[in-house]
């Protein structure tokens, strides 16, 4: 094994070698800076969109509300992870507080702290928008010439080395129920199977955004601020005339009283959903229809735990490898609600605060934990009228609120989601498992399960529901009545201004949605940058 | 089940006013600003200090030095990780535990008869196991927000590992 200590820090190295890094906390008054195009958000959609503008030859500058961390930051601890790389330390909720969503706030957005899986559009999908949206330029055969450019730009690749236990016991039970799993394709370079990529690489191995597209765009003279929080943007007639910005304390929580105006030829807003409808909701964006904010997906999911006899030690080795879309395939896409079969990795807080219960009877689960299996299941919203997402609205205070209310409908996709994952569990030789839910227990044969499962009542609160996917609430459609932006990321009835990142789905994606984002906002910045130089964009390569 | 669990099952809906009430009725009490960070003054240790026997009971030491120890360590990690949170959420928090600190409060909706500091872990244990069930979603979700900052807090801590066989991240980058 090599010395950690040579690990290279391309970070301290970008920064040694000049970056135009500005952290808020620094400022000691406020300024105004300049610049051809603003880039709000740092995760996928603004990395990918910073790098094709940058190389371009445009001036940007990236807006960042979190800060600047590197490999010698990530330390693979939970209780230092959560609180510097995630919106509101790992525990944003829906309002009703019934969802916990896993979202990144850092340089490199949610790319610092995914887990890899990389997944193109499904057809299905792309087949659904056009149909529903009148997105035609969104075909397969359209995108994968973008998808190519991202999977070569960030090492997208079949990962070779065996699964994790974890992983492994999703392909052992599904493969005895005839359940078709497959393997799933990973943005890294010579990844040493640690296990620890959602608290940030300590390798640098995840090609995230944060050491890719970000550090390329910084020396293509792009700007960096951090613990930046963008709170408004100015509109001037049919035009946005400048972002201000709220620069925060060294917590990172609250504005120090500085601001930072930003005048743009053209502002993109790619801070994510909940986000970035969040900026534009406070900044009064035209939204003659009220549909800015709604359809906000979150791909609910929902976990069963299992106990194996053998130990499964899921906090070891590349958290995400291997999959199953049966229940995604085996029925209609706009039927009964569908769901994505994956493993998560397992470390001590995440699982401890996820499962239900509290004394004996949850320490007796936890005494277990290297023998604990996780599987989740990822439910495909979107695609039905009982399912039409959450709404974003603002607090009093700005901040935004995520009403998503759970139907019927998903409540029943969440049991069939609990039974096949159970059975998948007992299939692989499970000797007890338990759904994540207040009323179930550690049932030790899947005719119990099955029995139990089916007679659990569904409901908020109880039943433990969350997320690491938000997309929507910028719908992308040329049809007004049903989004506010264009096919082509500009957003409607302004002459300046982009939406490019996941809010633009109009469904949720069926899949991990990084590479969606990728390839979809590659595209639209290669757009925007022709049409703001009036030559044909930069390429992004390996 | 004595009368208290049946005190308990009573307040109902005037439940929910005292809820709502006592949280407007603290920040009365505590004109704070409005983005400010939590306190843990006394009263909320006090609440943290009883709540956390109950909540990792089989998992806190049986030594009673070893135990107190764990359970001050864990208050700290809990308010650690409280400050941790955007302010808006800071501030339900700081709600939450200036509620439970009000007396009418701590026996008409948590059940708990006589002073924190004195409550056993009984007690404590079946004040959880009400919210955790509860028909008004506020205690269900003062429930959930109580179980994940404690329990949170107990198994973010390195030296609740060994006891559930986790080895930890390699040490050498670690």
């Amino acid at each position: 094994m090599s010395n950690p200590n040579t690990i290279p820090d391309p970070i301290a190295a970008g920064l040694a070698r000049g970056w135009n890094v500005i952290d808020g906390a620094s400022l000691t008054a406020s300024r105004g800076i300049e610049a051809d195009v603003v880039i709000i958000g740092s995760g996928a959609g603004g990395g990918v969109t910073a790098e094709i503008l940058a190389k371009s030859g445009l001036n940007v500058v990236i807006v960042e509300e979190g800060a600047l961390k590197s490999s010698k930051d990530f330390k693979m601890r939970e209780a230092d992870a959560y609180p510097a790389l995630y919106q509101e330390s790992a525990a944003r909720k829906t309002r009703d507080k019934a969802i916990n969503i896993l979202q990144g706030r850092t340089v490199g957005g949610s790319t610092t702290v995914n887990w890899t899986s990389s997944f193109r559009t499904p057809t299905p999908t792309l087949d659904y928008w056009n149909k529903h949206f009148g997105l035609a330029s969104y075909t397969p055969d359209a995108l994968a010439p973008w998808f190519l450019m991202m999977e070569e730009r960030l090492n997208v690749s079949t990962w070779l080395t065996p699964p994790n236990e974890n992983n492994d016991l999703l392909k052992r039970g599904a493969a005895r129920l005839g359940i078709p799993a497959a393997a799933i394709m990973r943005n890294v370079k010579g990844c040493w199977n640690l296990g620890y990529c959602g608290m940030g690489c300590p390798t640098n191995a995840k090609q995230s955004m944060l050491v890719t597209t970000i550090p390329s765009a910084l020396d293509h003279q792009a700007t960096l601020l951090t613990g930046a929080r963008a709170q408004q943007l100015v509109f001037k007639g049919d035009k946005v005339d400048s972002l201000v910005i709220h620069a925060l304390d060294a917590s990172g929580l609250a504005p120090n009283g500085h601001t930072i105006t930003v005048r743009a030829k053209h502002f993109v807003v790619a801070g994510g959903a909940i986000n970035s409808p969040a900026l534009l909701l406070r900044s009064g964006a035209p939204d003659p229809h009220g549909l800015l904010g709604k359809r906000t997906f979150l791909h609910p999911t929902v976990i069963s735990a299992g106990i194996f006899a053998q130990r499964v030690d899921g906090f070891a080795g590349a958290p995400q490898t291997i999959y199953s879309d049966h229940f995604l395939e085996t029925q209609a896409i706009d039927g009964p609600m569908g769901y994505k079969l994956e493993a998560p990795p397992l470390h001590p807080l995440l699982l401890s605060t996820t499962m239900a219960g509290f004394g004996a009877a949850h320490a007796s689960t936890m005494a277990q934990f290297p023998h604990v299996h996780g599987l989740l299941a990822l439910l495909r919203d979107g695609f039905h009228d009982e399912s039409r997402g959450g709404s974003v609205a603002l607090a009093s205070d700005g901040s935004p609120v995520l009403d998503y209310p759970i139907s019927g409908f998903i409540w029943e996709g969440v049991k069939r989601a609990l039974l096949s994952m159970a059975e998948i569990q007992f299939a692989a030789g499970a000797t007890s498992v338990l759904p994540v839910h207040e009323h179930a227990d550690h049932y030790t044969s899947w005719a119990a399960a099955k029995a139990a499962i089916g007679a659990l009542p569904f409901k908020e609160h109880i039943t433990r529901v969350v997320s690491a996917h938000v997309m929507g609430g910028c719908t992308m459609s040329d049809d007004t009545k049903l989004g506010v932006v264009g096919a082509n990321g500009r957003y409607h009835g302004v002459a300046n201004l982009s939406v490019h990142d996941g809010s633009l789905f109009p469904t949720s994606i069926g899949a991990n949605p990084q590479l969606s984002i990728y390839g979809i906002t590659a595209r639209l910045a290669s757009t925007l940058a022709r049409d703001l130089t009036g030559k044909p964009a930069a390429r992004l390569v390996a | 089940m004595g009368t208290n669990r049946r005190t308990f099952l009573k307040v109902g809906a005037l439940g929910a006013l005292t809820l709502a009430a006592g949280g407007g009725l603290y920040r009365y009490l505590q004109p704070a600003a409005k983005q400010q960070r939590f306190i843990l003054d006394g009263e909320a240790k006090a609440v943290i200090d009883a709540i956390v026997p109950a909540m990792l009971a089989g998992a806190l030491p049986v030594d009673p030095a070893q135990r107190a120890a764990a359970i001050a360590a864990t208050t700290g990690r809990v308010h650690q990780a409280i400050l941790g949170l955007p302010l808006g959420a800071q501030k339900e928090v700081q709600d939450l535990f200036g509620l439970l600190a009000l007396a009418p409060a701590r026996r008409f909706l948590a059940g708990v008869p006589g002073s924190w500091s004195s409550a056993s872990e009984g007690d404590i244990g079946r004040f959880l196991q009400d919210w955790r069930f509860h028909r008004l979603g506020m205690l269900q979700i003062a429930y959930h927000a109580l179980h994940d900052l404690v329990i949170g807090a107990w198994y973010a801590d390195p030296a609740s590992w060994a006891a559930i066989g986790y080895p930890g991240p390699m040490k050498e980058l670690s």
